[in-house]
């Protein structure tokens, strides 16, 4: 049903309303119900535990601290399926290698995206006319100062008809 | 740091002053180390390693495996039951392994693995209160490099120690010994070792040498893979 629309007891009689009757009843039979449990529970009037932040992080795998190798190898050919496997691995580890450098060096996403916001502004006043650039500052000023009431009237530009006379 | 670095712990031992990221202000704490409320222990006694940006371990000398999650271990099938193998992983307990998790099996076509085959398998789930159980595929269903592995070879077992050293990226005795020699190695991080050479001669040699390298440095290493190459050279 939606949201507050009441139908009248007449129309409700009507025999193809019957569904929507129905229907109606068991909603509110479920509201009650959960009415009733809402109460009968009891709820133990606590101050929320909260959760202590650890400090550590425990790995009981060497093979994580210890950046340890995969364990199968083959040399000279020997085993060529495990020779593929190996240079896969290579690359893998190599490549998070890198990657950890990269963060080490590199700039993080939330310096990036403060910079970046930054440069909006300067940007789009490159983009912008100077009359635009003009309004959008005085704008500014009064928002600056809102109950200063004294600030002159925006003065609309247009075309001024010469003097006949 | 520089306090922290290779200093000798004893159980007990505890650990101040640790390193955090620092972006997400946590240490990574790995075997060796626990907490204690809000103080870092140590319940072995060894060397304590620090890796950057925030990693500390105990590197000790072991030579029982305890499993743990996520390793990749070398098994023997011991028994099967209906459904399911029981691999001996060198662990307190017997893993278990579903014949489903093999690449490509289904409840019609089986893996053909038999008693006393070896197996290159990674453990899926490893908990102190719980059987182990391995599997032969990694997530996406594939084998890559795990399965039964056959053809001869020969099985040997060295410490932890050892099978760490030879997997770690600073160690070069397989590179060498891979330049000299077309070879195939299985390591398991349960201290299992499984090498394959041209001969039976050579393998015996590649054992030897890989046991031998547990003290040597790089130098030493280099030196020996030399010599061991003359020598296999020698007598083929």
């Amino acid at each position: 049903m939606e949201g507050n629309v009441k139908l009248s007891k007449n129309v409700l009689q009507m025999k193809f309303m019957q569904r929507s009757v129905l229907r109606m009843e068991v909603e509110q039979n479920e509201e009650e119900k959960q009415k009733i449990i809402d109460d009968e529970h009891w709820v133990l009037d606590l101050p929320q535990l909260s959760q202590r932040e650890e400090r550590y992080i425990t790995q009981p795998s060497a093979v994580v601290c210890e950046n340890l190798q995969f364990g199968r190898m083959s040399f000279k050919g020997f085993n060529p399926e495990v020779e593929k496997l190996m240079k896969l691995h290579d690359t893998e580890s190599e490549l998070k290698q890198a990657e950890e450098r990269e963060k080490e060096i590199g700039v993080s996403e939330d310096e990036m995206a403060k910079r970046y916001s930054a440069l909006v502004g300067i940007i789009a006043k490159k983009f912008s006319t100077k009359r635009k650039h003009q309004t959008s500052a005085n704008k500014q000023d009064d928002n600056d100062d809102d109950t200063d009431s004294s600030s002159p009237p925006k003065v609309r530009r247009q075309f001024l008809k010469p003097d006949d006379s | 740091m520089a306090a922290h670095m290779d200093r000798i712990v004893m159980p007990g031992d505890k650990i101040c002053d640790l390193k955090e990221s620092e972006a997400t202000r946590k240490t990574i704490l790995g075997p060796g180390l626990r907490t204690e409320g809000d103080c870092v222990y140590a319940c072995k006694p060894g060397v304590l390693k620090f890796r950057e940006p925030n990693v500390y371990w105990i590197d000790t000398h072991q030579k029982r495996y305890v499993p743990v999650k996520g390793e990749h271990v070398i098994g023997i099938v011991t028994q099967k039951a209906g459904d399911i193998f029981r691999v001996d992983i060198g662990g307190s307990v017997q893993a278990s392994l579903s014949f489903l998790s093999f690449e490509g099996s289904t409840k019609r076509n089986r893996p053909d693995v038999k008693v006393g085959d070896m197996l290159y398998c990674r453990l899926l789930v490893a908990n102190k209160d719980m059987e182990p159980e391995v599997v032969c595929i990694d997530g996406q269903g594939r084998s890559s490099g795990m399965g039964v592995v056959r053809n001869g070879g020969f099985l040997f077992k060295v410490s932890l120690n050892l099978v760490k050293k030879i997997l770690s990226s600073s160690c070069i005795l397989m590179k060498t010994l891979g330049q000299k020699l077309p070879f195939e190695v299985v390591v398991g991080l349960n201290g299992r070792v499984w090498v394959k050479g041209r001969s039976n001669k050579e393998t015996i040699a590649l054992a030897n040498a890989i046991c031998a390298s547990e003290h040597m440095t790089n130098e030493q290493i280099k030196v020996m893979c030399q010599r061991l190459a003359d020598a296999v050279a020698g007598f083929t």
